[in-house]
């Protein structure tokens, strides 16, 4: 399978008047053409970020990428220039925001704001736009496009702006997409909608799919792989199945935990215990430490290494050792 | 659409009607006459003058004439200067004083938001911190201190520009700049910390995303929804240029309006104070009914509501 984007050890620093927040400690991952790759992770674990370095839409000052590439395509994105970056944006990758409330300008109409991309990156006629704006609108579903196109976001509702925000991100027909939280701000039903969307989309354009979420349902639902990151790192990935039925670190174990399931009715929901480490002194060990029920001396001081348990299922735990797997199995023994 | 017009024309109106109402007892509580400082006068020569300008009769006879005078739009001779009419004084000083307020008006918005937008842009950055060094000097010296400053500097010391009246557009240089610079420094804050506010939003985020350029971003997605406070408080600026003018005018010794305003009342010159004041009234009115206009016209949302919505 063709990669289309690897990230390799990215770094992302934020400078502050209380000190350097390092939201993002060298992360990897790829994507392949066509797949469906979520993020999950808690608030805070540098998800967001990850992907506005990806779309270098990182404030700068305050946020810096610090280190690492990020391979799109075979480029460097972390050293084309701005100019060049632009030309990236909306064409090769685009990105969909959390809330679609806000995410479009209340004083510009949706057929402006729907337009804009394609007349910015490709020389079109108005009506060949207009053409492609109604093409995009069907594709996600707006009844009315014709009518549509001349109103203002405030005359759409909330799913529906965000059918909107998906046509633009679409409407240049880019390889790469980065939906960033694109169901947390809808009603439960809009949202079942909207990733039905998405399957959709995926099957009829082929474009590959970042999802950022921390909505497990909405992961088991569409993604193909999945990444869980904490603390500025990701700790475990594999297919869905692999981390759904295998999951191998402790912190994505207790993270399924604290999902309610409909077929064990009655029994409590075991959330995960302590909040997760300050980001302006991150550990050195694993960042989970703290928090870890199995955790050992050696978790504390140095960070593991990577395991795989297959070609697709990764994981970094110490646990995965095999000291570890003996001293375990001397425990029970006992 | 029209009914709303209508319904703002009508409300219109009833400003006028209460100004000129206020201004008319304003005026007759005002001791003295326009007769008291002519010496010459005596007592039977003071009331046949009297009569002549309606001045005998009762207060509601004078306030009724008034308005009629209003309502046709003919105040009459002033009595001051008994062969000249309120008109033609309106139709003499109102072209320079109009002249003087609308450069002044595109000068201040025009400079005040170019301002603003780059300090925004280079957020903390020493373009910020000039261009606010320079907004707060602004706000806070008034017009005439800061006129006085300008002719003796770039007009007395430097002659660079004329010292006074209006011919030429080397004269309009400093009566604009000494009535410009506050709702400049006014506006050049305001658009600053709205764009600020704006660029954090979503949707400049969403631009950014699409590719398109700062340029573009800027003044297609930011800008428009930055100017609805400088919209807001164009009223109350307007209002403030206005009666700078006459302030302005009188450094300057510029032939406009406030010569007439301010000596009609000293004098009490009724048909002239009664004509300044309505003229004044119903353009400010006017002008506050296109900042209204200008709402619905930026932002979409704002809109008309039907009866029963």
């Amino acid at each position: 399978m063709e990669k289309i984007l690897e990230v390799k050890d990215l770094h992302v620093t934020f400078t502050t008047y209380g000190g350097t927040v390092k939201a993002v400690r060298g992360v990897n991952f790829y994507l392949n053409k066509g797949e469906t790759l979520a993020i999950v992770g808690e608030s805070g674990c540098g998800k967001s970020v990850t992907s506005n370095a990806i779309m270098r839409l990182i404030p700068d000052p305050p946020g810096k990428i610090s280190n690492g590439t990020i391979l799109f395509k075979g480029t460097d994105l972390t050293r084309v220039s701005e100019k060049e970056m632009r030309g990236i944006r909306g064409v090769d990758i685009s990105m969909i925001f959390q809330d679609p409330m806000t995410a479009l300008n209340p004083t510009l109409t949706i057929g402006t704001q729907l337009m804009e991309g394609l007349k910015q990156h490709h020389k079109v006629s108005g009506a060949e736009a207009r053409k492609k704006a109604l093409e995009m609108m069907d594709l996600v579903g707006i009844p009315n496009p014709d009518e549509r196109l001349k109103q203002y976001p405030h005359q759409f509702s909330g799913g529906m702006r965000q059918r909107i925000v998906i046509a633009i991100a679409l409407i240049c027909e880019p390889e790469l997409l980065i939906a960033d939280e694109p169901t947390t701000a809808l009603d439960v039903t809009i949202q079942a909608q909207i990733l039905e969307l998405f399957e959709k989309i995926q099957h009829a354009t082929g474009v590959s799919i970042i999802l950022i979420t921390h909505d497990l349902g909405v992961v088991a639902k569409i993604a193909d792989r999945i990444a869980v990151m904490y603390a500025g790192k990701i700790i475990e990935v594999g297919t869905k199945r692999e981390i759904f039925y295998n999951p191998e670190h402790p912190y994505t174990k207790g993270l399924l935990n604290s999902v309610p399931r409909l077929d064990l009715q009655g029994e409590k929901l075991i959330p995960i215990d302590g909040t997760p480490p300050d980001l302006f002194s991150p550990p050195t060990g694993c960042p989970f430490t703290a928090r870890c029920p199995f955790a050992m001396e050696v978790c504390d001081k140095v960070y593991p290494e990577v395991s795989a348990l297959s070609d697709s299922h990764q994981v970094n735990c110490w646990l995965q050792d095999e000291r570890a797997k003996q001293l375990l199995a001397e425990a029970v023994t006992k | 659409m029209l009914r709303y017009l209508l319904k703002r024309l009508l409300i219109m109106v009833v400003t006028l009607w209460i100004i000129i109402t206020l201004t008319f007892v304003l005026m007759v509580s005002i001791p003295g006459s326009p007769f008291n400082s002519e010496k010459s006068s005596n007592e039977i020569v003071q009331a046949n003058l009297e009569r002549h300008y309606n001045l005998d009769e009762p207060y509601y006879v004078q306030y009724l004439l008034y308005i009629k005078s209003i309502v046709t739009f003919d105040f009459g001779p002033s009595i001051k200067q008994p062969n000249q009419s309120v008109n033609d004084l309106l139709a003499r000083g109102f072209p320079i004083s109009f002249e003087l307020g609308i450069v002044t008006i595109i000068v201040a918005v025009f400079s005040g938001i170019i301002l603003g937008i780059l300090a925004a842009l280079k957020h903390n950055g020493f373009i910020d911190y000039l261009m606010m060094g320079i907004a707060v000097l602004g706000i806070s010296i008034p017009n005439f201190i800061l006129a006085t400053l300008l002719i003796q500097q770039l007009a007395v010391k430097f002659s660079i520009f004329p010292v006074a009246t209006w011919s030429s557009p080397a004269h309009m240089v400093l009566p604009v700049l000494a009535l410009a610079t506050g709702p400049m420094a006014i506006i050049a804050r305001l658009t600053r910390s709205t764009m600020l506010e704006v660029l954090t939003q979503d949707y400049i985020k969403m631009a950014k995303a699409k590719g398109l350029s700062p340029w573009k971003i800027t003044i297609k997605h930011a800008l428009r929804n930055a100017l609805m406070p400088v919209v807001t408080i164009m009223g109350t600026l307007l209002a403030g240029i206005l009666t700078g003018t006459f302030v302005i005018e009188q450094i300057f010794a510029i032939p406009g309006m406030g010569k007439y305003f301010v000596e009609s009342i000293n004098q009490r010159d009724y048909p002239v104070i009664m004509g300044t004041t309505v003229f004044y009234s119903a353009f400010l009115i006017f002008m506050l009914f296109l900042v209204d206009i200008a709402y619905g016209i930026l932002d979409p949302r704002i809109k008309v509501h039907k009866e029963g919505e």
